[in-house]
């Protein structure tokens, strides 16, 4: 069969005699003579070298599903493994909506035509605005990491300085990110932390803290899974040196930790993942960044910001707030830059917030609280195992270290993995003064039975029993 | 005003802010509980949060039962037109093309979606292969040696490659401090550079619509450390001297960025590689079929030639031949690190892969063509309707997209851009305008892609038409629009700009206003 003939199912007008009727309509003899503008040197005339491809889709279906079958996903092993994107029961009516075609396919369309991805918008930052206490909460960014570049980067603005201080006990690949983000014009200093508890060394802070200091940003929980226990304490020290407090949450963990303003933030970011999104490798992610209703902040926001605006008929409209600060109208004058981010993700937590309502989100923390706790005083039970190896209360993530059991955490993890764990995120390489460490996480989807079998097993690979 | 072409008239359920149907004590979803001997070891666990960290009151969360959940969002969805449901040439430059459900299949099952990211690289070896094949797939579109698929989305990709561009110089010892870009490029092709330290200098296009060489010969010199240039442009129209300018650039020693985010006119027909860039990137969610999802998530698939490859974002996949395994690769000498969580948005990858591989080599050059041919056949419909023109470029075709104006129309008649935009709803469409600034005046920019039947295209021409016929009979009718969409005209802009009137969440709306938009006064 000559394949250049052939009718492809997802372009109509590949039907040939459809291309005569309507090159006949343009006035053009060919195709190739669309391509005029292109010159004869530019036009590309050799073969890619691209498979033929599977036409057929139940063809296409068997490849793909031979390609995805060598994976060995979380949901067929037992896994442990946290750092910022975290196994979570996902609701199936977060799937629902965000599969849906008007949803999943709508994409820049105006306020009245995608009046309901406007107003689904609006009421997903409405609720994670009451989870953080803020006012003003932006359309999603790319994930969890660019909402803090962004919030360092918009407290230089606000302040007019441009130095920011991170703490070293940060993700290191968020640390990446915010490092490349703030480059070349904002200096990124480091603050250390405490080796037994994991919190930020507060004399370390002061040492640091200087009127170039736009901002001092913490987590809580941390990177290490720790509260940071002294954030009144940061936030004070922020604030009288003239600096911001930008905090990070991960907003699962906001039915029972703080909001951040309660202890002095100014800004607020995070990673929605958590909140209904599948982890996808690592692939589902948006960021938010929250702040109070103030102009000469709201002005400084790189991001779209849906507002509420009231139409003849006393219905709910909403359009885009304070446009001319984006790149889409001021382009090299711009607030940073924005685009395509992660709308969907955002209509997701949306609906993600809405199901758990105020208790369902405090007893998704209380058991979390609750099974990570036990997890870790389990596997403290372990000769050699130091569990929590913080000294530090903790949400979700902690540490285990196996400096006593002769074993490293390459080791352990490698023979968890015989045993179809996946166990925790090995510590020894970016963190190695936390020496031979792993860091696990237990949430929601844990049970005591699941628990019980990781310590068993990580009983028998140290004990050797 | 209902139109007399369709008849249409979108969902208006009218439905309130998600807030106004909480009902105390109602749950939506129960989560499951710590077992009693979990609780009985560890006590109460959250005792041990010090007080200043504890939440006092619970989040202020609507309380709903999780049928009322469903059909709020479900109402919200049919209020929504995603591209699945009309015919969306409307949105150009956005390549609003079929998203084959197939395609979903592959991302929704768990085999993808429940893969942590630091799992042992020897159970993702499936994932890591799509994303190596797409890589070699890119490699060949683009004539370039290297892709990482880390941007989330075109913007992200731009600033991937100004992030590259300033480690390369400072690798090199070379200062260089300026960027150049064209008015008719992605308003984020000036935006991104001034992030990055940049001066930004715009190189105007002429009345044609082409940009000269000898306007470019005036502003690159041995400052220039790159051009980042949109070809085809936001017009359409493809620029025929594109080599000459890399060639200008490259001797006074800078780099080439492409910004080819809408490559779908030219996939197999012409590539970044003998147009001489350096640098070049695709959006997935665009040309590659990967949905838009509202607005993301997206990918930009960031591609470069071997003489850039060290300073790609880190990790990319490679493949070791011996072993036959996947692995990630993080040993770039000069890698600007990271700019995204992880490896990019793999469900965009994996629908991505799977989309050309359901095309094939042949496929996709058709898709191109019939991308092309669909926008000039729209182009001829369109010359035909009073009150609309096709600037620049005249008597030449174009690629994948048209820049229209209706300045004559709004010189007869009054009527705007906007006005038409607002009565395109009431047919059951999209209409999009322009990128700022309007260099062409009362703009709308229409993307056919490879889509759409012939059949569509005509009605999409004839509800363009109608709306000219309505703008010349009745001007004040299309003014007022819409009337068959999800809600009526919303006329006072000053809620969005006037810091005082603003509400950007539902809390803030409490705080200003009490009643329908009334605002509080005194307390």
């Amino acid at each position: 069969m000559d394949k250049k003939k052939l009718v492809h199912p997802y372009i109509p007008n590949s039907v040939p005699q459809v291309q005569e009727e309507m090159l006949a309509a343009i006035g053009a003899g060919s195709v190739d003579e669309l391509y005029e503008l292109i010159p004869d040197e530019l036009l590309f005339k050799g073969e890619l070298d691209i498979p033929d491809g599977y036409l057929d889709e139940y063809s296409l279906r068997r490849h793909m599903d031979e390609l995805l079958a060598k994976n060995t996903p979380t949901s067929e092993r037992l896994s442990f493994l946290g750092g910022g994107c975290s196994p979570h029961y996902v609701p199936a009516i977060c799937d629902v909506i965000n599969s849906r075609s008007e949803f999943l396919t709508a994409y820049a369309g105006e306020p009245y035509e995608d009046h309901g991805r406007f107003q689904a918008l609006f009421e997903y930052a409405s609720m994670l605005a009451e989870l953080v206490e803020m006012d003003v909460v932006s359309v999603p960014t790319y994930d969890g990491s660019q909402a803090a570049a962004s919030a360092l980067r918009m407290a230089c603005r606000i302040t007019g300085r441009n130095a920011v201080i991170i703490p070293r006990s940060l993700n290191p690949d968020r640390a990446s990110i915010i490092k490349n983000y703030c480059y070349p014009q904002i200096e990124v200093l480091t603050v250390d932390y405490d080796k037994q508890t994991g919190s930020i060394d507060v004399a370390d802070l002061q040492d640091k803290l200087s009127d170039h200091i736009a901002a001092v940003y913490l987590e809580n929980p941390s990177f290490l899974g720790t509260i940071e226990t002294s954030s009144q304490e940061i936030s004070d020290l922020a604030h009288e040196n003239g600096a911001l407090c930008v905090v990070g949450v991960d907003p699962i963990s906001l039915g029972v930790l703080a909001p951040p303003p309660q202890y002095g933030a100014d800004l607020v970011c995070g990673e929605l993942q958590s909140l209904g999104i599948h982890m996808y490798y690592g692939g589902g992610r948006g960021g938010f960044i929250a702040s109070p209703d103030e102009e000469r902040i709201v002005s400084e926001f790189p991001t779209r910001l849906f507002g509420i605006v009231p139409t003849g008929d006393r219905a709910w409209g909403f359009g885009d707030v304070a446009w001319e600060r984006t790149s889409f109208a001021k382009r090299e004058d711009a607030k940073e830059y924005v685009g395509t981010m992660a709308a969907l993700w955002g209509i997701t937590a949306g609906v993600y917030l809405a199901l758990m309502g105020p208790q369902g989100m405090e007893d998704v923390g209380r058991t979390i609280m609750e099974r990570s706790a036990y997890a870790a005083s389990q596997l403290g039970k372990i000769e050699g195992v130091i569990s929590p190896a913080l000294n530090t209360p903790f949400f979700q993530e902690f540490i285990a270290n196996l400096d006593g059991t002769g074993k490293t955490a390459r080791e352990v993890n490698d023979a968890l993995l015989e045993m179809g764990i996946y166990g925790g995120i090995d510590l020894s390489k970016s963190f190695p003064k936390l020496g031979e460490s792993l860091m696990l996480c237990v949430t929601e989807v844990h049970t005591k039975q699941d628990i019980d079998r990781l310590v068993a097993s990580v009983r028998e690979i140290v004990e050797g029993r | 005003m209902s139109n007399k072409e369709t008849g249409f008239h979108q969902a208006r359920w009218n439905e309130p802010v998600i807030y106004d149907l909480s009902s105390p004590g109602e749950r939506g979803i129960l989560v499951p509980e710590a077992e009693e001997a979990i609780k009985e070891s560890v006590g109460d666990a959250s005792s041990r949060v010090p007080e200043g960290m504890k939440r006092r009151r619970a989040a202020v969360l609507p309380e709903m039962g999780q049928s009322r959940v469903l059909q709020h969002y479900l109402r919200l969805a049919q209020e929504t037109l995603g591209r699945d449901l009309n015919i969306d040439v409307g949105q150009g430059t956005c390549t609003m093309k079929y998203n084959p459900p197939i395609n979903e299949v592959f991302v929704t099952t768990p085999k993808l979606s429940a893969l942590h990211p630091l799992q042992d690289e020897q159970t993702v070896q499936g994932v890591l292969e799509i994303y190596y094949k797409l890589d070699r797939f890119m490699r060949e579109i683009s004539g370039l040696d290297r892709f990482s698929f880390q941007p989330g989305g075109g913007s992200h990709a731009i600033y991937a490659m100004a992030s590259m561009v300033r480690a390369y110089f400072e690798e090199r010892g070379e200062e260089r401090d300026e960027i150049v870009t064209t008015l008719f490029s992605h308003p984020s092709d000036a935006a991104v550079p001034r992030l990055k330290g940049y001066k930004v200098i715009i190189v105007p296009a002429e009345e044609d619509g082409f940009v000269r060489l000898s306007s470019l010969e005036e502003v690159i010199s041995e400052r220039t450390a790159a051009l980042f240039i949109t070809n085809p442009e936001d017009t359409g129209i493809f620029n025929p001297n594109i080599r000459k300018f890399t060639d200008l650039v490259h001797s006074f020693g800078g780099l080439c960025g492409y910004d080819q985010a809408n490559a779908n006119g030219i996939l197999g027909i012409t590539r970044a590689r003998e147009a001489g860039f350096d640098m070049s990137f695709f959006n997935l969610h665009k040309t590659f079929s990967s949905p838009h999802g509202c607005g993301g998530p997206g990918s930009g698939a960031i591609g470069v030639t071997d003489e850039l490859a060290a300073f790609l974002p880190v990790p990319l996949v490679d493949h070791d031949e011996e072993a036959d395994r996947y692995f990630l690769n993080y040993d770039l000498p000069h890698t600007i690190g990271k700019v995204k969580d992880y490896y990019g948005v793999i469900p965009a990858v994996v629908r991505a892969y799977a989309w050309i591989m359901s095309l094939g080599a042949d496929g996709l050059r058709q898709v191109a063509r019939i991308a092309v041919l669909n926008n000039n056949y729209l182009l001829s419909k369109m010359r035909k309707i009073k009150g609309v023109e096709a600037p620049f470029a005249p008597g030449r075709h174009r690629l994948e997209q048209v820049r229209y104006s209706w300045q004559r129309l709004t010189e007869d008649t009054g009527v705007l851009t906007t006005d038409i935009q607002r009565r395109v709803a009431d047919y059951g469409g999209h209409y999009w305008m322009s990128h700022e600034p309007w260099v062409v005046p009362q703009p709308v920019t229409l993307e056919p892609t490879e889509s759409y039947s012939k059949t569509e295209l005509d009605k999409y021409a004839s509800i363009m038409e109608s709306i000219s016929k309505e703008a010349y009979e009745e001007p004040e009718m299309v003014k007022g629009s819409p009337y068959n969409s999800t809600i009526g005209k919303m006329a006072d802009h000053s809620y969005l700009d006037d810091p005082q009137k603003w509400a950007i969440t539902w809390r803030a709306y409490k705080k200003k206003y009490s009643g329908y938009f009334e605002p509080r006064t005194g307390d």
